[in-house]
C-alpha cells in the first residue's frame, strides 16, 4: 500500500478525468437522448426513420469499435474534408473531446429509450388539463411535461449512467489519461500492478456508491407529493 | 477467353475499391478468414463465458431467494464487487495483476493464468455470473406463491420443488432480461482485444495496422458485430414465442 500513497495525486487526477468524462457524456448524451425521443414521437415520418436508425446501429455496435472509429475514422474524414474544401488545416481531435463525443452518442441512443418510455407514462389527460387551462407550449413543458418526464426517466437514467460511469473505462485504450491508464502507468513504472488495480477498482466503487446516493436524493426531489402505491 | 474477361472484372473491382471508393471494401474481402477466425474466438469466448457463468448463476440465485445466512451476504457483495467495475479493469486485474501474485506464479494455477484466453474465459464468466444472479434471483422471486404452494401441497421435497417447478419457471421468466446480458456480453467481450485475443475487433485493429488504414478494420468488425447481435436477438425473440406461448391471446 505504501507505493500506492506515492502515486496517489496521480490516481486522483486520473479519477477527476474519469468524473469528468462521466460528467461531460452523460450532459452530451440527454441532449442526444432528447433529440432521438423526440424524432421517434414526432409525426415527421424522416425524423421517425433517423432515430429508429440510430438507436439500432448504436445497440449493435460495441462502445468501444464505435469509439475507435470515430476516434481514427473521424480524424481521417474530418482532414480529408478540410483538404477538399481548404477550409481548415490539419485537425487533431484530442483524446478527451473523442471520448466524450462517442460516450455521448452511444448513450444518447439508450437515452432515447428512456426518455420516450417516460414521454409515454405522462398521462395524457394532464397535458390536455394543460392546453385547457389555455398554457402555451412553452408552458405546457416547463409545468407539465419536464417535471414528470424526469420523475419517470430517471429510474432507466441511474441504470444509463452507472453503466455509462463503467464505460469510460475504455478511453484509455484511446489512451486518455484516466483512472484506469493512471493505474496501469503507476502499476507498470513500480513492477506492481496489482495494487494499483485493486485501488482503481475500489475507487469505481465509491463513485457507484456516491452516484447511487445523489441519484437517490433526485428521485426524493422529483417524486414530491406523489403517492406510493 | 471469357476467363480472361472474368479476371479483368477483378481488377477493375480492385482499382475502384483502391482508388475511388471510400471504404476499400476488395481489401476486406481479401481478409476474410482473419475476420472469420476473429469472429469464431469472440463466438467461443462469449459462449463459453455465458454458459459457465449460467452454472455459477443458478446455484447463487437460489442462494439469494432462500436468504441463506452467510452465503447470502457474500453474493451480494460479489454482485455488488463485480457489477460496480469495469469489465475491462477486472479482466487487466486478472491477466496483469495475478501473475504477480507468487502464490499463483508457482503453482498449477499459472497455466491457467499465463494465458490471455483462459483469463479472459475467467473474466467473462466471473462478470456474467454476477449480473445473471441478479437476474435469476429476481426471476426465482416472482415465481408465484400458488405454484409453490401447489407442489407443497403435492408433497414435494424442497430439492424437488426447485428443479420441477421454481427453477424452470424462473429461468422462463428471466428470459427478456437475459438477452439483454447476452448483448451487453458480447458487446463487452471487446475489451479481449486489450490482451492480445484476436477477436472481432483485434482483427480489425491488425487489418488497420497492416495496411495503415483509418476506418476500414473498425467497418468491418462493426458490421459483423452488429450481424452477430441480430442473429441473436432473433434468436431469442423466437424462444421467447415457443416459451411464452402459453400466454399467447387465445386465437379465435
Amino acid at each position: 500500500m505504501d507505493i500506492v500513497i506515492g502515486y496517489l495525486p496521480l490516481i486522483l487526477k486520473g479519477t477527476m478525468i474519469t468524473v469528468l468524462v462521466s460528467v461531460c457524456s452523460v450532459v452530451l448524451s440527454v441532449v442526444f437522448g432528447l433529440l432521438g425521443a423526440w424524432g421517434k414521437l414526432s409525426g415527421s415520418r424522416a425524423a421517425n426513420r433517423a432515430a429508429n436508425a440510430y438507436t439500432t446501429l448504436i445497440r449493435g455496435v460495441p462502445d468501444l469499435v464505435l469509439m475507435l472509429l470515430l476516434f481514427y475514422g473521424g480524424q481521417q474524414i474530418l482532414n480529408d474534408l478540410g483538404d477538399a474544401t481548404g477550409m481548415w488545416g490539419f485537425l487533431e481531435i484530442n483524446h478527451f473531446t473523442a471520448g466524450v463525443g462517442t460516450i455521448g452518442f452511444i448513450f444518447g441512443a439508450y437515452m432515447t429509450e428512456t426518455f420516450r418510455g417516460a414521454y409515454l407514462a405522462i398521462p395524457g389527460g394532464e397535458v390536455e388539463a394543460g392546453v385547457a387551462c389555455g398554457m402555451s407550449r412553452l408552458k405546457l413543458v416547463v409545468r407539465i411535461i419536464w417535471p414528470q418526464l424526469v420523475r419517470y426517466a430517471l429510474p432507466s437514467f441511474s441504470n444509463n449512467w452507472l453503466v455509462l460511469l463503467k464505460t469510460t473505462a475504455l478511453v484509455s485504450v484511446l489512451g486518455l489519461h484516466e483512472l484506469v491508464y493512471e493505474a496501469m502507468t503507476a502499476g507498470r513504472s513500480t513492477r506492481q500492478l496489482f495494487p494499483f488495480l485493486f485501488v482503481a477498482l475500489t475507487i469505481y466503487l465509491v463513485l457507484t456508491a456516491f452516484s447511487n446516493t445523489g441519484l437517490r436524493w433526485l428521485g426524493r426531489k422529483y417524486s414530491v407529493g406523489i403517492r406510493r402505491t | 477467353m471469357a476467363e480472361q474477361e472474368k479476371f479483368d472484372h477483378w481488377e477493375a473491382i480492385q482499382q475502384f475499391s483502391e482508388n475511388v471508393s471510400p471504404i476499400d471494401f476488395y481489401l476486406i474481402l481479401e481478409n476474410w478468414p482473419m475476420f472469420w477466425e476473429g469472429a469464431w474466438q469472440t463466438v467461443t469466448l462469449v459462449g463459453l463465458g455465458l454458459f459457465f457463468a449460467g452454472m455459477i448463476a443458478v446455484p447463487l440465485a437460489v442462494c439469494q431467494v432462500n436468504r441463506v445466512p452467510v452465503l447470502s451476504q457474500v453474493v451480494s457483495a460479489y454482485a455488488y464487487f463485480f457489477r460496480g467495475t469495469p469489465l475491462l479493469l477486472q479482466l487487466y486485474l486478472i491477466y496483469y495483476g495475478f501473475s504477480e501474485i507468487d502464490f499463483i506464479r508457482h503453482s498449477f494455477l499459472w497455466i491457467v493464468f499465463k494465458d490471455a484466453w483462459w483469463c479472459t474465459l475467467i473474466a467473462f464468466t466471473i462478470n456474467s455470473a454476477a449480473y445473471t444472479t441478479e437476474i435469476l434471483r429476481g426471476a426465482f422471486d416472482q415465481v408465484p406463491r400458488g405454484e409453490v404452494e401447489a407442489a407443497k401441497s403435492c408433497g414435494m421435497s424442497a430439492w424437488k420443488r426447485y428443479i420441477r417447478i421454481i427453477i424452470p419457471s424462473g429461468l422462463r421468466r428471466a428470459l427478456p432480461a437475459y438477452s439483454n446480458e447476452v448483448i451487453f456480453m458480447i458487446h463487452g467481450s471487446v475489451v479481449a482485444s486489450t490482451v492480445t485475443i484476436i477477436d472481432i475487433l483485434g482483427a480489425g485493429r491488425i487489418l488497420n495496422g497492416r495496411y495503415y488504414l483509418a476506418y476500414e478494420g473498425f467497418i468491418a468488425a462493426a458490421v459483423i458485430y452488429m450481424i452477430i447481435v441480430f442473429i441473436v436477438t432473433r434468436g431469442f425473440n423466437f424462444w421467447e414465442k415457443q416459451w411464452f406461448a402459453h400466454l399467447r391471446p387465445r386465437e379465435t
